[in-house]
């Protein structure tokens, strides 16, 4: 029997996990001492026995606990894995929209208008390439709110790739198309909606998907610098907390959610693709 | 001399030439006119200018010199009066193609309520034969499905005048002939007025009232107007045995093999005319009814120098 090859996939995916996981597990034994612990190492506890990185089992075990009571929340450095990534995907998800809502529209004028390509262009090439975190101090200097300063970085990563790609998508609509809205005699604001918006929809939607990316990325880091809440802060505060078991299930989770707004966005994304 | 409804006044389209070089001129002098109803295609080899006079017509494209007036108005810009069908069928791909109808129907009738536009459109549908399909997007529908759309696109508009650049340039000769066939019909039904473009003889007689000849570019003019007296209604297996057929065809080819060449280098050694000629008209022939055919070359020939 032939077995599809998305199985077969599946098969060699779930072995290498086992592997890569038995792996990890073998060489994690806890470490003997070579020699004996001194005065000092006893009074402390032995720690030793503890500082090393934890096995995949601690993780699985830790994993179940906490997503199996995911929203629990007994003060401001104990909050379940579902609040924290709560917070983050809000910030995220605000920060994107009103990129979104500044890009887009932007990203039309300078794709549509030569004259205005050329007049915005140096300042997109300037501001593009400045890392977001380094936008934080001005913020929140300016804003005053370490919430919003963090959603005004979010904001500020995820226009770039949005509005870039727009201006390219709408720049690059087919002559032909055009030309069949001008022979229909459709205006500037109808051509805009009726023939460049789902010509170019495909294209503005990859933007999307690699400003939500980044932002997912970026949301991480600023959450460490502003603090208080949300999946960035979780993983800082259990490294402070030094437990590593906390911080690894931390980062299985960003990679999950991350994954899951990737698939998100391509959904969407589906749904205006079209076959010339 | 007898109004046209369009009227094609000393056009001409030239590109500015580099630094020192002198401009670039595609074609010049064209004189022309369309009569209301009737079906003009115009041949020519590439680059004498078809599709920029198309696309200056449909008002795409703009000329360097001269003006088009139909109904006594300039042309200026693009106008739901002039309808299009590219070579490329130009559909929008994201719609289905009852859609890529309505689009058009809409923004020729904004006033229509949903039922009427739905109406029209089905009609044109039907009148191509693609009734059952309206549905599919134009991915897939096969090249010929395409074009039959994109006619039926044009048609349902009901412009005054519809321009085709190439529509049958890129479909295999089996589907080619079964569209010619069917674009007669629908003709015979509307009398709509059409100037066509097309590198294909046998379609342009098959189809036209009247062939407009092209010398070669650069410089290229509109040189000859040839009539083709077959009576309608025609069809491509009998248009072959009507007396006058292959009188046209070999007037046809002889223009474009041979002489085609020879006009335009006599046009060109005479560049110190660079003013804007609107009495070179191009030299009425009529094959198929005229027996003098080479007495009529000769004088067309010392016309056209």
């Amino acid at each position: 029997m032939f077995a599809s090859q998305r199985f077969r996939a599946t098969v060699v995916s779930l072995v290498l996990l086992l592997v890569l996981l038995g792996i990890w597990e073998g060489l994690n034994i806890a470490p003997t001492d070579v020699a004996p612990q001194s005065e000092y190492e006893l009074l402390m506890g032995g720690a030793s026995q503890e500082a090393r990185v934890p096995p995949p089992s601690s993780v699985i075990k830790l994993a179940y606990e906490e997503l199996s009571n995911p929203f629990y929340d007994v003060g401001p450095n104990d909050k379940g894995i579902g609040i924290q990534l709560g917070y983050s995907l809000y910030r995220v998800l605000t920060g994107f929209f009103f990129a979104a809502l500044v890009a887009l529209p932007i990203g039309f004028l300078v794709g549509m208008s030569p004259l205005m390509h050329k007049a915005l262009d140096p300042f997109i090439q300037v501001l593009r390439p400045i890392s977001p975190l380094a936008w934080m101090p001005l913020a929140l200097f300016i804003i005053q709110d370490s919430e919003a300063s963090a959603i005004f970085v979010i904001f500020i990563c995820s226009i770039w790739p949005m509005l870039i790609n727009t201006a390219f998508g709408v720049a690059n609509v087919r002559q032909d198309w055009i030309n069949v809205a001008r022979t229909h005699e459709l205006g500037p604001f109808k051509t805009a909606l009726q023939v460049i918006l789902p010509a170019a929809a495909p294209t503005i939607l990859t933007g999307m998907r690699i400003s939500i990316g980044i932002a997912w990325l970026v949301i991480v880091a600023a959450e460490m610098l502003v603090g208080g809440t949300g999946i960035g802060y979780y993983v800082w505060n259990e490294w402070n907390n030094l437990d590593l078991t906390s911080v690894i299930f931390s980062i299985l989770m960003i990679g999950i959610v991350g994954m899951l707004l990737d698939l998100a966005l391509g959904r969407v994304s589906r749904l205006v693709e079209y076959e010339e | 001399m007898m109004k046209h409804f369009l009227e094609v006044q000393g056009l001409a389209k030239r590109y500015p030439g580099s630094g020192n070089e002198q401009n670039l001129t595609v074609f010049e002098n064209a004189n022309f006119g369309i009569n209301k109803g009737e079906f003009v295609c115009i041949i020519g080899h590439s680059g004498c200018g078809k599709s920029t006079i198309l696309n200056i017509l449909a008002g795409l494209d703009e000329a360097s010199d001269g003006a088009v007036i139909m109904n006594d108005k300039e042309v200026v810009g693009p106008s739901l009066e002039r309808g299009v069908v590219f070579q490329n069928y130009s559909l929008l791909p994201w719609r289905s193609t009852l859609k890529n109808i309505t689009f058009a129907v809409r923004a020729r009738w904004p006033g229509w309520s949903k039922e009427q536009v739905l109406e029209h459109s089905m009609k044109f549908l039907d009148l191509v034969g693609l009734k059952g399909v309206e549905q599919r997007k134009p991915s897939q529908l096969s090249g010929g499905m395409r074009q039959r759309v994109s006619i039926a696109r044009a048609f349902a508009t009901q412009p005054q005048l519809l321009l085709m650049d190439e529509p049958f340039g890129a479909l295999d000769a089996l589907t080619r002939g079964l569209i010619q066939e069917e674009l007669l019909k629908i003709w015979e039904e509307t009398h709509q007025t059409v100037f066509m473009i097309t590198h294909d003889v046998d379609e342009a007689i098959l189809l036209s009232d009247r062939i407009l000849l092209m010398t070669n570019g650069p410089h290229a003019q509109v040189a000859e107007s040839v009539s083709v007296s077959i009576p309608r209604p025609r069809n491509r297996t009998d248009i072959i045995h009507h007396p006058g057929y292959y009188k046209i065809r070999n007037h046809l080819v002889d223009f474009l093999v041979n002489r085609s060449k020879e006009l335009t280098a006599s046009a060109a050694s005479d560049t110190t005319n660079t003013e804007v000629s609107y009495d070179i008209h191009p030299v009425v022939v009529d094959p198929a009814n005229d027996g003098s055919e080479t007495a009529q070359q000769a004088q067309s020939k010392q016309v056209a120098i």
